[in-house]
């Protein structure tokens, strides 16, 4: 992890100069869709905002532990798509979601599932960071304490955990009792992500987690992106295709609420079946 | 680089114009709240600084003629307002909290909401007139709890409007970010977002203090007043502001005086509140 961060600068180099032939270990687990385990498996899934019909039956198979990107045109109902997954639109009134998404064969989408052990089996990681009015170290140990009864030494070793997977205890580690919210939106960011799989999560997803941050904090929030997924399933939304290009192993394409296209990342952006797929990803639109 | 394009410039005089002639409004209507303040400040400290010695603070209410201060008032006052303030807030951030966290699917809350804007508008003397109806009368003598429970009400909607304002303030995806995480939503508010409020909270607390500590018309139906020191607040009560009433409208000189004290002593006990509220909110913040 530590020698990871020294290469990451010049990782930015190659990756501005090439952004789809990153011969990274991303490419060691890619597979064909068919052989891999299911995480998530939607089917007919309809979303409503009030009266507008935001996502079209959607029907996919979210593969485990591998990297899923999710493309589109502003607007075409990636995030509805993922904020699903873990009901987040249930806090706001007139949202609902209709059809199935089955994980570990039960239906979330039923009225009987437990919310909220079902988001701390699906982490979450926000387009702008939200850290808590807290310091750096119950920011983490926030959503661990809401599930499991940890030592105080044990609780110190998970934070530490958490926060070198996502390459910020170097930043950090004098830090712990500082408030989140001092720091800078790149750190804040990884402090995200470094709390939502604190709680280990078999499920994280990730909207729009780079818009706001600049190429060198992208640069190592990818980089942690290649490493979660060797023991997470990961659902990323990005209006960036150099940046699906490079952490994903499948991709998402979707189009006013339809998903248009399906399949691992090197055919969807080097011989796509659908033409829409192929005139965004070149950029004729959207 | 030569100039820009095509300036039009009466577009562009108009509009600074405008901008200095609505500058200027502001500044004079600025001046003229200020001017009032500035007035009723010096005609305070005029009247009343030279009366304000340490008999005021430890001496109880005098007979006319005799020399006395405004200690019992001071305790009472402050005990009145402190009774008032402790049954007003819980209530009133409880309901802000229902308001601005749990209310989105619920048709009562704009309801509750209406309620609570009329009883902010409500003038104090009706709270008191209802609060003697519903409480003096059935006991039977006014009391300092009476007095308390008027001062409750008129803290309650100001509490319950700056806890809905100040909890609307902290941004959803905080509270999305925390859901997220598995927490239940009651846990979120406890824990995240009354975090991120207190500041706020806080202050509107302090400016319901402000607000009930110069009330009168609501305490003369209900603690009334006790040339005396009061044993327990199921008496009359001496306070403040009615001892201003009381004293002012007096025929005695020396009475009078003790009024003048008094009303700086309040007014001037406001201000700083409002200041320290001010402060605080900034560095907090």
């Amino acid at each position: 992890m530590d020698s990871k961060d020294t290469t990451s600068g010049k990782n930015l180099l190659e990756r501005g100069f090439g952004p789809v032939q990153d011969g990274r270990d991303a490419s060691l687990r890619k597979a064909d869709l068919s052989s891999l385990s299911i995480s998530i498996s939607v089917k007919n899934l309809d979303f409503y905002y009030g009266s507008f019909h935001a996502l079209h039956s959607i029907t996919i198979d979210i593969p485990e532990k591998q990297v899923t990107a999710i493309i589109g045109p502003s607007g075409c109902g990636k995030s509805t798509l993922i904020r699903c997954f873990n009901r987040i639109y249930e806090l706001y009134p007139k949202q609902y979601a209709t059809g199935e998404i089955i994980m570990d064969g039960r239906n979330i989408l039923s009225p009987r599932e437990d919310l909220n052990l079902l988001r701390s089996r699906v982490g979450m990681v926000f387009q702008k960071p939200t850290p808590f009015p807290m310091s750096v170290y119950d920011n983490i140990a926030f959503g661990v304490r809401l599930y499991e009864n940890l030592s105080r030494a044990e609780m110190d070793e998970r934070v530490e955990w958490a926060l070198r997977k996502s390459a910020l205890w170097k930043e950090v580690r004098d830090k712990l009792n500082q408030t989140g919210t001092a720091l800078s939106g790149g750190q804040q960011q990884r402090l995200c992500i470094a709390r939502a799989i604190a709680v280990k999560p078999e499920v994280v997803l990730l909207d729009e987690p780079c818009s706001a941050l600049d190429p060198i904090s992208t640069a190592k929030v990818e980089d942690l992106i290649d490493e979660l997924a060797d023991d997470y399933t990961i659902i990323i939304v990005t209006h960036n295709m150099q940046q699906a290009a490079r952490v994903s192993d499948f991709t998402a394409f979707m189009y006013l609420g339809k998903l248009i296209e399906f399949d691992t990342t090197d055919k969807m952006f080097t011989n796509p079946i659908r033409k829409e797929t192929e005139d965004y990803i070149t950029g004729r639109f959207g | 680089m030569s100039r820009v394009k095509h300036i039009d410039r009466s577009i562009y005089r108009r509009r600074k114009t405008v901008n200095f002639l609505v500058l200027f409004a502001s500044f004079l209507t600025t001046l003229f709240g200020l001017f009032w303040l500035a007035w009723l400040l010096i005609t305070l400290f005029s009247h009343g600084f030279q009366y304000l010695d340490l008999a005021v603070f430890i001496k109880p209410t005098p007979p006319p003629g005799e020399a006395g201060g405004l200690a019992n008032a001071i305790v009472g006052s402050l005990l009145i307002t402190f009774v008032g303030v402790l049954v007003g807030a819980p209530v009133g951030i409880l309901a802000g909290t229902f308001l601005a966290e749990f209310a989105a699917r619920s048709r009562i809350a704009p309801v509750i909401r209406f309620v609570n804007d009329v009883l902010l508008s409500a003038p104090s003397i009706i709270l008191g007139v209802f609060i003697y109806e519903i409480v003096v009368v059935s006991m039977g003598h006014f009391s300092g709890w009476a007095g308390a429970l008027a001062l409750a009400l008129i803290a309650l909607p100001i509490i319950v409007r700056t806890t809905e304002d100040m909890l609307k303030l902290v941004p959803n995806t905080v509270r999305e970010a925390a859901c997220a995480l598995g927490a239940p939503r009651w846990k979120v508010t406890v824990s995240i977002v009354y975090r991120a409020a207190k500041a706020g909270i806080f202050t509107g607390i302090l400016l319901a203090i402000a607000r009930i500590s110069g009330e009168t018309a609501p305490l003369l139906f209900t603690a009334l007043n006790n040339q005396f020191w009061s044993r327990s607040l199921n008496e009359p009560v001496a306070n403040l502001p009615v001892v201003i009433f009381q004293f002012a409208m007096s025929p005695y000189e020396d009475w009078q005086h003790l009024a003048w004290a008094g009303a700086l002593l309040i007014t001037v006990s406001v201000l700083v509140l409002n200041i320290l509220v001010r402060i605080f909110f900034r560095t907090v913040r």
